[in-house]
């Protein structure tokens, strides 16, 4: 019948496709990044392998199945628990093994260089606390995007004098990174692909999210949490600095 | 009182049979309902398509139809995501849930175990009626001077809560898009209800829960999950309407400036809102699906002539489907901001779900394996489900692990993902089922050959449109993206893109062969025969014998034909 080797095109069409890789991850930029990418690989080879015997094994049957005597067979329950046991097993240890780079709380703590995020419809900004380490009070009744205060730093707190904001974000390489996620309005998502993570940004939460990048250079930050109608221009960038050139910036700054 | 009328066969009843509370009546409506519902979804996804491809294209009967969304022609990113919204909520509510489960279940379902009607025949009029008028308050809400909601089929808050200053459409039309929803729930509320007291209730004689067709048991659970879940999302649809319009603040924390404007809300959270909306969300999905896979299953036993391999197992892998699918709501919230930790527990519940539906798919095979199959249009379908089921279904693998997931996560992985498993493989059952059971709807047969010239080229043109889409995933592609302009790093996949849209028009373009079809042989089609597929099951049978036997005995040794029917006698020995 037709649909047999239909179906046998269309498994080798896939897997030429999957040796082809049209287009294809970027290059991992962290060692987050890289056990990711290992885990994808075993991932889509376990599911490969399914997905090709399953695909050739649906085929055989429709091949070979036309007007023969029909012996009704015995055994099923066997191979039920067989094949029960075997894919519980499989699929347990895919999701024990995906934990492993999962997990993580990140914790606060004087040595990692702490950065805020700041969400809202349809710009990013990104706030340093300065010199003194300290981040200066904000309140929704200081943020003016016109006049230069789009993250609303209290004017009449001494710690957010020399705050730093930008609209791009700068982080040292090398260097442990917590990025601290605000939104004022709805809900965004911070997602840098080289990083292969992302983490939405929830209005009325301060989310935490550990960085560690080893690789300089510009990487584009995009928004992956529907934000209105200018969701698909969201966009800006992650400036990855070696860390002598990043303290001298924010010196500068 | 008065007894409904029975078996109001033929389409020249089908005018009466709008207030009509024969069962069959009432699925024909559903049957048309969501035949006009998918038809408006299909055009609105080519809009979709054209637009994510030439988002500067000027065309002039855009501007006729939407002036101010499409002024000049072109397609605003506010139009783009309203027909997004809308897509995703007629496909998912009125064409995935309203065919395979109330169209289908209505029409076969007390047939197959012997009752006579419904157990409520009027309340299941009234339930399509609100269906009905829930499509019609939806449709509304997209007519407003503002256009319709951009906040998606999710309808994530505060998006959806704080009103026109989030975006145009925000207003009254996303107030309507909740109305709407609410009414939906209601009507499968009332649907899910009938559904299990028909087959707690209503079951003929010698008909035995463990003697009732895959089909049944698949409504019957299908009926379980809605009866769990759409009150949920009635639940969500009252409090958040009771945010937009009484004041109240489930699911909007304080301290919100939107655009300039100081948002009076305090003391929500709008991660409550995803936990309400998916604790429904995710057992829709297998709302979805369940009734397809009774369909498959049913059928492929009887166009292979062999016993279904694994009755009871079969039954089983249905229910745990369902009880672990109200559990794994969590994998739709990896990256929301709950605890990480949570994730892991969510993760091994969503892996544990593959178990037994891979278990489905072998017992499917096993089928039929060696089995006399004859290739029919819906036998088609059936094989084509497992094959999609199949491709669909692994890509669950990798979602299901949240450290994958955050980066496939609202990416075009997704989409391949959903659209394979729930949109594809549940239409298939669907077109399955219209193959297999027009006789009984319509008293006529479906044309074959066109049939199966619209099987193979949409089995090969929902391939070409959907596996190309994984890799946009792999390049990290986000969904809901009006264009693909703004970042580099979407240059590359723009030729694959462009491929997908090519593809998808082909792929719509070939269901006017379907179409051609169904309204030719509504008219033209060859008389049916009493049991024109040389089933089992009872909703073929003539005689109203009491049922004496299961319902898949194919090709037993020793009788005059290769199949007995559940209340029939055997002849052998």
């Amino acid at each position: 019948m037709l649909l047999g080797p239909i179906l046998l095109l269309f498994t080798a069409a896939a897997c030429v496709l999957f040796a082809l890789k049209p287009v294809w991850f970027p290059l991992p930029i962290s060692a987050e990044a890289l056990a990711y990418d290992r885990q994808f690989v075993w991932t889509l080879w376990i599911a490969g392998a399914i997905f090709i015997a399953a695909q050739l094994l649906l085929a055989w049957t429709i091949l070979r199945g036309r007007k023969r005597a029909i012996v009704i067979a015995s055994g099923g329950r066997r191979l039920e628990w067989t094949s029960g046991i075997a894919t519980a097993a499989l699929f347990i240890s895919l999701s024990v093994l995906g934990s492993r780079g999962w997990a993580k709380i990140p914790v606060r703590t004087p040595d990692k260089e702490t950065i805020e995020v700041h969400a809202h419809q349809f710009a990013w900004n990104f706030r340093y606390p300065g010199p003194d380490g300290r981040f200066g009070r904000t309140g929704i009744e200081f943020i003016s995007d016109a006049g230069g205060n789009p993250v609303g730093i209290d004017p009449n707190d001494a710690a957010g004098k020399d705050d730093i904001v930008t609209a791009t974000l700068r982080v040292p390489a090398g260097r442990d990174v917590l990025l601290l996620l605000h939104s004022r309005d709805v809900i965004h998502d911070f997602f840098v692909r080289e990083l292969r993570t992302k983490q939405d940004i929830v209005p009325g939460m301060e989310i935490p999210l550990e960085i560690h990048v080893d690789r300089p250079g510009t990487y584009e930050i995009a928004c992956a949490e529907l934000c209105g109608l200018g969701h698909s221009q969201m966009r800006s960038t992650m400036l990855v600095m070696p860390p002598e050139e990043y303290d001298r910036w924010k010196r500068q700054r | 009182m008065e007894t409904p009328a029975l078996k109001t066969k033929g389409r020249s009843r089908f005018f009466a049979g709008l207030a009509s509370t024969d069962h069959r009546a009432v699925a024909r409506l559903y049957f048309f309902l969501s035949l006009l519902a998918v038809v408006l979804g299909i055009l609105l996804s080519l809009l979709m398509r054209f637009h994510l491809v030439f988002p500067q294209a000027q065309v002039g009967w855009f501007a006729k139809l939407w002036p101010i969304g499409a002024e000049g022609g072109v397609m605003t990113p506010e139009l783009y995501l309203s027909i997004l919204t809308l897509h995703g909520t007629i496909m998912v509510f009125f064409v995935l849930t309203l065919a395979p489960l109330n169209a289908f279940g209505n029409l076969v379902l007390p047939e197959q175990i012997g009752a006579k009607q419904m157990a409520f025949p009027r309340l299941n009029l009234l339930s399509f009626w609100i269906a009905a008028a829930s499509f019609a308050i939806l449709l509304a809400s997209f007519m407003g001077a503002d256009g319709g909601p951009l906040s998606g089929w999710t309808a994530y808050a505060p998006l959806s809560v704080v009103g026109a200053i989030a975006g145009p459409g925000e207003g009254l039309g996303q107030t309507l898009w909740f109305f709407s929803i609410a009414a939906f729930s209601v009507s499968s509320l009332l649907t899910a209800i009938n559904i299990i007291a028909t087959v707690i209730d209503l079951r003929g004689p010698g008909m035995t829960l463990m003697r009732m067709p895959l089909t049944c048991w698949n409504w019957f659970v299908t009926a379980i999950l809605s009866l769990l879940a759409f009150p949920v999302l009635l639940a969500a649809g009252a409090l958040i309407l009771l945010d937009r319009l009484g004041g109240t603040s489930f699911f909007v924390p304080a301290g919100l400036l939107v655009g300039d404007q100081t948002i009076q809300h305090s003391g929500g959270s709008p991660l409550l809102w995803q936990h309400l909306f998916w604790f429904f969300g995710h057992p829709e999905v297998y709302i979805a699906i369940l009734p397809g896979m009774g369909i498959v299953s049913h059928l492929i036993a009887n166009f292979s002539r062999k016993p279904i391999f694994g009755y009871k197992a079969m039954v089983w892998a249905s229910i745990s489907i369902a009880f672990l699918g109200l559990l794994v709501w969590g994998h739709h919230m990896f990256i929301s901001g709950l605890n990480p930790y949570s994730a892991i527990a969510f993760s091994l519940l969503t892996m544990t779900i593959g178990v037994p539906s891979a278990l489905k798919t072998l017992n499917w095979i096993a089928t039929a394996w060696g089995g006399s199959l004859r290739f029919t249009t819906a036998m088609l379908f059936a094989l084509g489900f497992v094959s999609v089921f199949v491709t669909g279904g692994l890509s669950g693998l990798f979602l299901g692990q949240p450290q994958l997931d955050a980066y496939f996560h609202d990416t075009y992985f997704v989409v391949a993902h959903f659209h394979l498993v729930m949109g594809i493989a549940a239409l298939f059952g669907v077109f399955a089922g219209t193959f297999y059971w027009f006789p009984l709807m319509f008293g006529r047969m479906l044309d074959e050959r066109l049939g199966k010239l619209h099987f193979y080229l949409t089995f090969i043109g929902a391939y070409a449109t959907f596996l190309p889409m994984h890799f946009a995933g792999f390049a990290g592609n986000p969904r809901r993206y009006s264009d693909f302009t703004t970042f580099d790093f979407l240059a590359p996949s723009m030729p694959l893109q462009r491929w997908i849209t090519h593809s998808a028009f082909c792929l719509a373009a070939v269901q006017l062969i379907f179409l051609w079809n169904l309204f030719r042989s509504l008219r033209r089609g060859a008389t049916a025969p009493a049991n024109p597929w040389e089933a089992t099951s009872l909703e073929w049978s003539e005689s109203e014998s009491p049922v004496v036997r299961g319902p898949y005995e194919y090709s037993l040794p020793g009788e005059a034909r290769d199949f007995l029917m559940q209340n029939e006698e055997s002849r052998g020995y």
